[in-house]
């Protein structure tokens, strides 16, 4: 068992540093932020200046081991927009960004799981095969189609809510609605295909034919046994809770971290970027790590693997 | 003396597509029958469709009475009581007819608690001696392990077990060594025959290895294409098989004693579920088929005490032997 997370853990730690060292490549291949942030008209020797400032005209090895100095140290650097603390504009940006993701989150679970064992149990009939036209469409269909569309719905047409911003709880339903639709759509497939999976092994037979009742044959010998790979769609949707919303956050003008990552990116401020990058790789590998924990605890014979491993 | 459990006309179709053709079987109390049949003859089916095991989408008619009860159609409840209470089962594959993430104790106790009224410490107690009873070392211990952590042979031992635990009258062994190493087949068949003579209990051997039904049933029910086309004392059966697949079947058997002999083959395949042939299933396959073979389906029909037969040519060539008038 200590060996088994042991080894996730050293596996998660490389994980980060790979994420991290992509994102310090690609970023500083794809353009010069001076003349990002400083425009093109700006005379040559003030785009020196903000480079020498920035250590941008260092060799790219350099920056990259002063980087990783400057992590191991905790800080993230600076905004090259306002010199603010990278970490200080991401944390602030976080609660917007949370109150789009948790609601959406817990929807994407209060319907899309009870939708796909609901479509297992009741398999061929119309009710499930609305709940997998409906669970196609949801995630066939981009969120930034679907989030127009919404908008055209029930703020252009209907006038009912707000197609933008941030100034009252109105304005979160639509984000909300256009991150839970297409995630219920996602879980109610794998929750769908994994309660079918495990309604067709010998062991429910074994269990209906000892005369346990067929609702707890469900709840007591399948939904467990279904819950493991589950576990593993939630985990990834835990994952994509900071920075899951870039493009309903773009859509609909919602200040979060997903919008201030559209703009760092396009300014080339380093830092920030670096910053969501490394803080959406933490939060992806904790909760990979959590749903590993969660396997070893729901399934008996991955304790005992890892055990011997 | 009224039968255990009686079944008549049993059919059943997946998607309209026949894998019983009406069967009929009667079994008394305390009584061991075989089935045996090749793969796909409908011997497990029988059994899943008389205790409402069966998908949803199988179309299931026909009666099948337990004491005279009537279990085709009857209350969810009612067939919850003579799952596990009245009729246990158990099945083939041991790797994964134990729930996998319960431990022994939770599943062996569940049937307990369904069946038994006991409770607390008399369940734990109880499920005990049930591990004891099969064979199983070290019980008190063994209750908290998972099914991966028990082999083959144990599994099945636990999963007869489990099948005691509510006291039934009748036990469905379903091909219960046929996942298993033959010195492990050896072992579980003598548990199966051991408990069996204890408690006084019925059982139906499902399995397609003939020699382990002869050791084991008083009776044969030879199935063929979804019915059954020979009934008849094990002993009986074995000396003197009267249908031709019957006979083909000892005959593709080497012999333990006397001259050694070739061993023949059924010619031909199974026929498609789907594509019947008119008539009797086996004719295409028959050395003995004439022309009024592929006219109807012979029904099965008394030729001797305890024999039934369904076939119209040995019939006849058995009436004649036999010295009986045709009627």
């Amino acid at each position: 068992m200590g060996r088994y997370f042991a080894i996730r853990i050293g596996r998660a730690a490389l994980t980060i540093v790979l994420v991290v060292t992509f994102a310090f490549v690609v970023l500083r291949l794809s353009g010069d932020p001076a003349l990002m942030i400083l425009g093109p008209e700006a005379p040559p020797e003030v785009l020196a200046a903000f480079r020498k400032a920035w250590g941008l005209d260092d060799p790219i090895w350099f920056q990259y081991l002063d980087y990783f100095g400057a992590i191991a140290k905790g800080e993230l650097g600076r905004s090259m927009r306002d010199g603010r603390p990278a970490i200080e504009l991401v944390l602030e940006r976080i609660p917007a960004t949370l109150a789009l993701t948790l609601p959406a989150f817990a929807f994407k679970v209060a319907l899309g799981i009870p939708a796909g064992i609901y479509a297992a149990l009741h398999r061929g009939s119309g009710i499930d095969r609305a709940v997998m036209t409906t669970a196609v469409a949801g995630f066939t269909v981009p969120s930034f189609v679907l989030a127009l569309v919404l908008v055209l719905v029930f703020a252009v047409q209907l006038g009912w809510l707000p197609s933008g911003g941030q100034d009252s709880w109105r304005h979160a339903i639509l984000p909300i609605a256009t991150l839970s639709l297409g995630g219920a759509a996602v879980l109610a497939r794998f929750t769908r295909s994994a309660m079918l999976e495990v309604l067709g092994q010998p062991y429910i037979r074994t269990a209906s034919a000892k005369g346990v009742p067929w609702r707890k044959v469900v709840t007591s010998h399948a939904l467990p046994n279904a819950a493991i790979p589950t576990i593993t769609i939630l985990g990834f949707m835990v994952g994509t809770l900071i920075a899951g919303a870039v493009v309903v956050e773009s859509v609909f003008a919602w200040p979060g971290v997903g919008r201030l990552l559209v703009v760092a990116v396009a300014n080339r401020d380093l830092a920030v970027v670096q910053c969501i990058l490394l803080l959406v790789a933490m939060t992806m590998v904790t909760s990979n790590l959590i749903v590993d924990f969660l396997y070893g605890f729901l399934d008996p014979r991955l304790r005992t693997k890892g055990a011997h491993a | 003396m009224a039968p255990l459990v009686s079944i008549a006309g049993l059919s059943v179709a997946f998607s309209g597509v026949p894998v019983l053709r009406g069967v009929d079987l009667a079994l008394g109390k305390g009584e061991a029958v075989g089935l045996v049949g090749e793969s796909g003859s409908g011997k497990s089916v029988t059994w899943l469709a008389a205790l409402g095991l069966l998908p949803r989408h199988a179309q299931v008619t026909g009666s099948v009475r337990l004491d005279g009860r009537e279990l085709l159609g009857a209350p969810a409840g009612e067939l919850d009581r003579v799952r596990g209470g009245r009729i246990a089962m158990i099945f083939q594959d041991p790797a994964s007819a134990l729930n996998p993430v319960l431990t022994i104790r939770k599943q062996l106790c569940e049937a307990l608690a369904l069946h038994r009224d006991l409770s607390g410490n008399a369940v734990k107690a109880e499920a005990r001696r049930l591990l004891d009873l099969v064979g199983i070392p070290d019980a008190a211990r063994r209750l908290e392990a998972y099914p991966h952590e028990f082999s083959g042979g144990q599994i099945q031992r636990i999963m007869i077990a489990m099948a005691l635990a509510g006291n039934p009258d009748l036990l469905i062994a379903d091909e219960p060594t046929t996942a298993l190493d033959a010195t492990i087949q050896a072992q579980i068949l003598e548990l199966l025959s051991t408990v069996r003579r204890e408690l006084g209990m019925a059982m139906v051997l499902i399995s397609h290895d003939l020699g382990v039904v002869a050791e084991n049933c008083d009776r044969v029910a030879v199935m063929y294409a979804g019915r059954i086309v020979e009934e008849a004392p094990s002993n009986q059966l074995f000396a003197d098989p009267v249908h031709p697949y019957a006979q083909g079947l000892i005959g593709a058997l080497p012999p333990l004693d006397g001259p050694r002999r070739r061993l023949t083959a059924i010619p031909g395949t199974v026929p498609d579920p789907a594509h019947m042939p008119d008539g009797c299933a086996f004719a295409p396959r028959c050395a003995l088929a004439a022309e009024p073979c592929g006219l109807a389906v012979p029904s099965l029909a008394p030729i001797a005490n305890d024999r039934t037969v369904a076939c119209i040519r040995a019939e006849a060539s058995r009436r004649a032997l036999l010295g009986i008038a045709a009627e």
